[in-house]
């Protein structure tokens, strides 16, 4: 009864998970905190943007461009009445982001000339918000040009459409990536910490010289973190949809079977981790080394790979997070078919083989020690 | 050495190693041990720390691959037959090995279901084991909750859960009050009782003389194999612990 064998393993495994608390703090709370806090707490949306107007024109043309921008969401639209060289003390004291200055002959000019020119000046303390402030800016520019310019037909027009998350909700780019986060961190440092633990307290020889074999003892010690990391899964998948309604276009079987995948890569990381780590302790270290910082910093979940620097790019191909990231935006935001997600099926198929093998060996060859 | 000459040729060999050599890159931890135990005894292995005792055993066992040199357990091939060995040894570390996170029960179902035993022969067995270790009122209990020596003799339960014939015991009693190893040692007799042989490694010297047969091994070199009288005898001593200091120094 070789599979009585295996599942008396389970069985076990499964009752220290119950029995700590910490670790299924970790299991489950975890993920909701996440959430919230990348979801509502660190909102890379911006509105109501202080936006400080200064008039000099004062005629029916400079109104109309302040009321183009009042009609914006996105800008908290006052006026200011003192010179535009003490204007810069509004972003010393925080007052404004963005200063609309608009030249007395702005009224005349526009009637008169094809471009009438008007000064915005952004606080661009925060970088990325100040590009983010600068584009609608533009944007609002555009739609006042096209109401109230019009006459002039211009040779070519861009008008940019945004596909997939067209309100730009940042919630549609950090469920997926704590999805990628939580199922990395469960396979990987769990399962490295458990297998370490039975190494330190001497449990581990107790299970070699009986005659269950390697592969009953690994499989016995990953299954019940294989069926946590799926019910975590589809906690933050739940909570993603239902309450920050991020959109599921894509299969829901698709999604589960690559993610089975992911789970498997994320599982021979842990196990490669275990073959080195001999106490709990240095294999949280290596865990967190090699899981939560390069998922959370190199896989594309907060950064864009493109814009890094070339070593880190590169650096990029080796962590499973990058590919697990393109299948799930691509099942959820863009309902992408297998045939789509070949080359990330490939690489993880190709990361998991290699590190199995490895690990498999290294398992084997630490028993001789 | 000296050599045995007190067991009859008919009793059968359990555990039989000839030149069994471990080496650690240059360090040779065991050098060329040959021994040989028969079913049915109690035999004791001594020496220092870092003597090689644990390594002998692990070799045994099937932990630890030999570097030179042949052995058998129970009949079987220590280098090509250890699945069949592991079926029919108990070990037990010094390492304490219960889960402390578990019940007593659920450790024992757990270790019944590592060899493969039937539900309804792990149920017969947990009961009986429960009952002789004296734990009925605990079997729901964590076992962190247990003194160590009730968790000791419970780890030897564990470890004849599959009824072995063989059983190797890695410094059992380390740790535990003279009260509990007293009553380890009761539980080892029970054992050997039922036919099984019993190979154990300690440094209590006391604990030698309650063994049949002893071994010492000094740097890994099996220096002395008798009864604990005879080796008396030989060195002229009152006790094991000066036959051992003699041995050692020498």
């Amino acid at each position: 009864m070789p599979h009585s064998r295996l599942l008396s393993i389970a069985r076990k495994e499964f009752l220290h998970i119950i029995r700590d608390p910490r670790t299924l703090m970790i299991i489950f709370i975890m993920p909701v905190i996440q959430l919230v806090m990348f979801g509502y707490a660190l909102n890379m949306e911006i509105q109501r943007v202080d936006l400080a107007v200064v008039d000099y024109d004062r005629t029916l043309h400079s109104r109309r461009l302040v009321e183009q921008f009042q009609g914006s969401k996105f800008f908290h639209v006052f006026g200011y009445e003192g010179p535009l060289s003490e204007a810069e003390k509004l972003f010393l004291t925080r007052k404004a982001r963005v200063i609309l200055a608009i030249p007395a002959d702005f009224g005349k000019t526009w009637q008169r000339s094809v471009s009438a020119p008007v000064q915005i000046l952004v606080d661009a303390s925060d970088p990325n918000a100040a590009t983010i402030i600068r584009n609608y800016c533009n944007q609002v520019i555009q739609l006042f040009n096209q109401r109230y310019g019009g006459q002039i037909p211009l040779p070519f027009e861009v008008r940019s459409a945004i596909w997939f998350n067209p309100d730009m909700k940042s919630t549609y780019f950090f469920v997926p990536g704590i999805l990628a986060l939580l199922l990395v961190m469960i396979s990987a440092l769990l399962t490295s910490i458990t297998i370490s633990r039975e190494k330190e307290l001497g449990t581990m020889e107790q299970i070699l010289v009986s005659p269950v074999r390697p592969y009953e003892i690994i499989l016995g010690k990953v299954i019940p973190y294989v069926f946590l990391a799926f019910m975590d899964g589809a906690l933050i998948l739940l909570i993603g949809i239902f309450l920050f309604e991020v959109p599921f276009i894509g299969s829901l079987p698709l999604l589960a079977l690559l993610t089975t995948l992911y789970i498997i890569t994320a599982l021979s990381l842990g196990l490669m981790i275990s073959t080195i780590a001999r106490t709990q302790q240095v294999a949280m270290m290596i865990a967190v080394i090699a899981t939560l910082l390069p998922t959370v910093m190199l896989s594309g979940f907060i950064f864009p790979i493109a814009s890094m620097p070339e070593l880190l790019q590169w650096l990029s191909y080796i962590i499973p997070a990058k590919y697990y990231l393109v299948i799930v935006r691509g099942i959820m935001l863009k309902g992408n078919t297998i045939s789509q997600l070949l080359n990330q099926v490939f690489f993880l198929g190709a990361m998991s083989l290699v590190l199995l093998t490895v690990s498999w060996r290294k398992f084997s060859v630490n028993l001789e020690k | 050495m000296t050599t045995n000459d007190a067991k009859p040729m008919t009793r059968q060999i359990s555990v039989k190693t000839e030149k069994l050599t471990r080496r650690f890159g240059k360090f040779t931890a065991v050098d060329r041990v040959s021994i040989e135990v028969y079913q049915g005894e109690i035999f004791g292995f001594l020496g220092a720390n870092g003597a090689g005792k644990t390594t002998m055993i692990r070799m045994l066992c099937g932990l630890l691959a030999p570097s030179e040199g042949s052995g058998s357990v129970a009949g079987y091939d220590i280098y090509r037959q250890s699945e069949a060995i592991k079926r029919r040894i108990g070990y037990m570390s010094q390492k304490f090995s219960l889960y402390d996170d578990l019940t007593i029960s659920e450790n024992i179902e757990f270790y019944g279901g590592v060899y493969g035993l039937s539900r309804a022969l792990i149920r017969e067995r947990k009961e009986a084991l429960i009952r002789q270790v004296g734990l009925e009122a605990f079997a729901d209990k964590l076992t962190r909750e247990l003194p160590l020596g009730f968790k000791q003799r419970l780890a030897l339960g564990c470890a004849l859960l599959h009824d072995p014939p063989i059983i190797f015991l890695d410094e059992p009693t380390s740790g535990v009050d003279p009260e509990a190893r007293r009553s380890f040692w009761d539980l080892i007799y029970q054992t050997v009782a039922l036919g099984k042989t019993v190979f154990v490694t300690t440094h209590f010297m006391d604990e030698a003389e309650y063994c049949h047969r002893v071994s010492i091994m000094r740097e890994g070199k099996l220096i002395a194999l008798d009864t604990p009288a005879k080796l008396k005898q030989h060195y002229g001593k009152s006790n094991m612990q000066d036959v051992f200091v003699a041995l050692v120094k020498e």
